[in-house]
């Protein structure tokens, strides 16, 4: 009995010298929280966000970090739970007392993060591309918006270049990141003057593996009338059983070419691409493009995930559009920062507005005056056979992000901007 | 589509090919795509060999310009389209991109070029190659081709793709010619084209044929698609039936609630990645056969680890369930957590051989090799198995042991080696599952939760301690799943069946077949 409470207050006394000890060393160093999970489904994408803002953190230490402190990492992982997510954000807020948090994925996880935030009024810096409709003070998306990504690839597809698709299937992911797109495009799509009928809407659940069915049944939309395309939103590891089917049921890509949102560098690693070639996905930067920047930022990747030992990057470093995002997004505040000279929520949120930064997709990417998304190009790539892309149509430049969607009943009268307040 | 017609009419017409020049690869390969198209039918129009291998080489991606100049790179060496000869590539060389209009345009002016051709193969793919689009700047090439076909096979399939052409004609009795030749034509495409037809037929005597048609084509479609379906359903079934066979032995037969069973299959797919490796460092050339030795490989990992497991932690915990569910629970944990420190969090990338890869065709339904392959596999190893059970003496002895582990010990079998083999030829069919998984979905380290719930849904289904019944639960589920996806959705599917077995477990909790006998609750 004696021995074990020795024990514990050990323990205790160990853990409270620990958590004491980052608030001693406050000082001279700013917190900085990541939130990306390091297990579970969603470890397979988050995995390379966390190195990637650990990277940018480095980079901005070497050259002397913020405001002449240096920046100190707090890396959590929510493991892919989304209430823990909400947890772990109360967890580095309260505790950690970080000044800016970098992380999420799904955004059902987002989603999660926001009330904490909001109460807290901390700083989330989200980086990948979602659905729209949300728009929160505390929050910085820099990934894309519908328009800055869905609606230009539908509209490539319905182009002479992508084929003139007259038909579409609309196939994703049963959660609310597809729904919400699908929901979108489809206005869009009614728009057009495409009917109903020549619409097909699918789901699959999270992890689903077998696609025989739902390839069948686009093969079979598809010999019911004119030209078909396929609109994917599927997310996380089924992309690969889908691809695998599709390429052994003989689907060609001039055919009935596939467009996914969701499907990058990253995802296509566990999948031959040969029988791929051709198919589409819509981002706003691609490892392929090239320019300057994006050579020096890909070098660089390549040998920080040498140094680090990144299983996987180490031997076949590949970057893809979040971790560009997140990039961004980390130089972005460290930028805000120095503008405002605090690491204060409300000064950083008003000294980010309008800020700059050269991106690795070669044009700058600036942050809106008000509605917190940046002005980012689109492009279109074919997949090639070593699994990275081509780039065959984008815009002449960075386009304004719409968070409210117009095809959206109710969206016209939603302001472009946070309401401002604070919701403390 | 008016540069098309010029381009075959100009192709009949041709009678000296000219060679390819520099300025006219340049102009194919580089530029807008309208402009690309133009002049790729130019040089169609009257093309020599030298044109065809560019073409070739433009549709297989191996085409890169550098300053002004076009050149074709195979096997990482460079050589000018014009000349042939051989060329250094410059380092800063640009590959050329082709969307997929552009790739359509190429393979269409690939079979043109080739429907000509001396080999009877040749000829075959480009006509499926022009069957698909029909249009009607293709007629005169194609009459040429049906009036020249000597392959009886062949000129059927000219035929109908000249049936397909002629459809649109504006003489009606050709229409009409056209609207029964095509009944013969049980492709997608000709519905696809039917339906067209039909919505723009004004001549009622052609639209009755067309519809006539149109009824048997799809008459005849529909039988292709339910035998999709019932294909895809016995596929989906024989990967529940590796994914439950090794669980049948080691929760049917022993009663080990081994939560780790997924982990075991993903240690086999592991493996077959690891021989996926060596194979292509040290054997490229034999590449192709590295699954067939992958597959002892996946067996023999998955029944090492199967054993240590047993030794090491599930031989102390024989008949207490709970606790034996929390420390192989604990153990899938640390299995998975030690395959993302050595691996890596991302999925890592398995390919299927090239003799996996497509599909063979019948008629309008292509059915993919691998999976083919896959179900050939299940019922090779379910062969082996029962065999190893009911015929051989560690079989019996399995046997024995499940049924009175003292009765057996009295009778001098080691009950406790007994059980490791039992347990890691368990494991070792999990890793046989775990390499077949690899060939249709995902590997990375949380491969095994997927389907550990299938698995013990199908043992549970099928009746503890029956291979039969693991057999026809798994293909029973694999049919009905398939069955109710096609009708109602992948998502509703899965909840229907789930709904389905708490019924029937409810109802008959011993599962589909009962061990019968005294031994049964021993």
């Amino acid at each position: 009995m004696q021995r074990r409470f020795t024990l514990q207050a050990l323990a205790a006394a160990v853990a409270l010298a620990t958590a004491g000890l980052p608030a001693f060393a406050a000082d001279d160093t700013i917190k900085v929280g990541i939130l990306h999970s390091l297990s579970g489904t969603m470890a397979i994408s988050e995995t390379v966000l966390k190195d990637t803002a650990l990277m940018a953190i480095d980079e901005i230490n070497a050259k002397g970090g913020v405001l002449g402190k240096k920046l100190e990492p707090v890396v959590v992982d929510p493991a892919s739970n989304w209430p823990l997510f909400a947890e772990k954000t109360k967890q580095l807020l309260t505790q950690d007392k970080v000044a800016v948090i970098f992380g999420c994925w799904t955004s059902v996880s987002r989603k999660s993060v926001l009330p904490v935030v909001e109460e807290l009024n901390g700083l989330l810096f989200y980086p990948v591309q979602y659905e729209g409709e949300e728009l929160s003070k505390n929050v910085f998306y820099t990934g894309a918006a519908p328009n800055q990504q869905a609606i230009p690839a539908v509209e490539y597809l319905m182009s002479k270049d992508g084929g003139g698709a007259k038909r579409f299937v609309l196939l994703g992911t049963d959660y609310v990141y597809p729904r919400t797109t699908n929901k979108i495009l489809r206005a869009f799509l009614h728009s057009k003057g495409i009917a109903d009928a020549d619409i097909m809407e699918e789901y699959t659940p999270f992890g689903h593996s077998d696609y025989q069915t739902i390839i069948a049944k686009i093969k079979k939309f598809s010999s019911e009338g004119k030209k078909t395309a396929v609109i994917s939103t599927i997310n996380g590891d089924s992309n690969v059983p889908f691809y695998k089917e599709l390429g052994n049921a003989g689907l060609k890509a001039k055919d009935v070419p596939v467009v996914a949102f969701s499907v990058g560098e990253e995802e296509l690693r566990g999948v031959d691409t040969k029988p791929l070639v051709g198919h589409l996905a819509a981002w706003n930067y691609f490892m392929s493009v090239k320019n300057p920047t994006n050579d020096e930022f890909t070098k660089k990747w390549a040998a920080y995930a040498k140094a680090k030992n990144i299983p996987g990057h180490k031997d076949k470093p590949l970057t893809n559009d979040p971790m560009e995002a997140t990039y961004i997004g980390v130089h972005m505040w460290a930028q805000a920062v120095e503008k405002a000279k605090s690491t204060d929520t409300d000064k950083v949120i008003a000294a980010m507005a309008g800020q700059k930064f050269k991106a690795p997709s070669g044009f700058t990417a600036e942050m809106d005056m008000k509605n917190h998304h940046l002005h980012k190009p689109v492009f279109i790539g074919e997949v090639k056979s070593d699994g990275q892309f081509n780039v065959v149509w984008k815009t002449p430049g960075p386009v304004k992000a719409k968070p409210w969607s117009p095809f959206i009943e109710g969206n016209d009268k939603k302001k472009d901007e946070p309401d401002g307040k604070s919701k403390v | 589509m008016i540069h098309r017609f010029l381009l075959l009419f100009a192709l009949l017409a041709a009678s000296g090919a000219h060679a390819l020049t520099a300025e006219e690869a340049k102009a194919i390969a580089v530029g807008e795509s309208d402009d690309r198209i133009a002049a790729l039918n130019k040089a169609v129009a009257n093309a020599d060999d030298r044109t065809a291998a560019f073409l070739q080489a433009l549709s297989d991606d191996a085409v890169k310009t550098a300053g002004g100049k076009v050149l074709v790179v195979k096997d990482g060496k460079g050589s000018d389209p014009v000349t042939g000869a051989e060329v250094t590539v410059p380092a800063d060389a640009e590959d050329v991109i082709n969307n997929n209009r552009m790739r359509g345009e190429l393979d269409t002016a690939l079979a043109a070029l080739k429907l000509f051709s001396k080999d009877a193969r040749l000829r075959a793919a480009a006509v499926a190659e022009l069957q698909k689009e029909p249009d009607e700047a293709k007629l005169p090439l194609l009459e040429k081709a049906y009036a020249a076909e000597t392959d009886p096979a062949i000129k059927e399939r000219l035929g109908l793709a000249r049936a397909a052409v002629l459809i649109a004609s504006s003489d009606k009795a050709k229409r009409l010619d056209a609207a029964r030749l095509l009944a013969d034509s049980r492709s997608p495409a000709t519905r696809s084209l039917l339906l067209e037809r039909v919505k723009q037929e004004t001549d009622p005597d052609v639209q009755a044929a067309l519809q006539a048609t149109l009824r048997g084509v799809e008459g005849s479609l529909v039988w292709g698609e339910r035998a999709a379906a019932v294909f895809s359903g016995i596929s989906l079934g024989s990967i529940l039936l590796l994914v439950a066979l090794g669980l049948a032995i080691t929760y049917g037969l022993m009663g080990v609630i081994n939560m780790a069973h997924g982990e075991l299959m993903m240690i086999g797919a592991y493996a077959t990645y690891v021989v996926q490796g060596l194979f292509r460092t040290y054997l490229p050339g034999a590449f192709d056969w590295y699954l067939v030795a992958a597959v002892p490989v996946a067996f023999l990992a998955s029944a090492l680890m199967g054993a240590v497991l047993e030794r090491g932690v599930i031989r102390f915990l024989y008949g207490r369930p709970l606790e034996t569910l929390l420390a192989t629970w604990g153990i899938s944990l640390m299995l998975m957590q030690l395959v993302r420190s050595v691996f890596g969090a991302q999925n890592v990338g398995v390919e299927n051989p090239s003799w996996m890869s497509g599909g063979l065709v019948i008629g309008n339904l292509q059915l993919p090799w691998n999976r083919i392959v896959i179900i050939g596999f299940a019922f090779a190893v379910l062969a082996a198995m029962s065999l190893l059970i009911a015929r051989t003496r560690l079989g019996l002895f399995v046997r024995g042991v499940t049924q009175n582990r003292p009765i057996a010990a009295c009778m001098g079998v080691n009950t406790a080696r007994v059980d490791t083999y039992a347990f890691a030829l368990g494991s070792g069919i999990a890793g046989l599952a775990g390499c077949a998984l690899s060939q249709v979905g995902n590997v990375g380290p949380d491969l095994g939760q997927a389907y550990i719930v299938d698995a013990f849904m199908v043992v549970v289904l099928g009746g503890v301690g029956q291979l039969a019944g693991t057999v026809y639960a798994a293909l029973g589920l694999g049919i009905l799943n398939k069955f109710i996806e096609g009708w109602a959705g992948a998502v509703l599917a899965k909840i229907a069946v789930l709904v389905l077995i708490v019924v029937f477990i409810q109802k008959r909790p011993q599962g589909l077949f009962a061990v019968k006998g005294r031994s049964a609750e021993a």
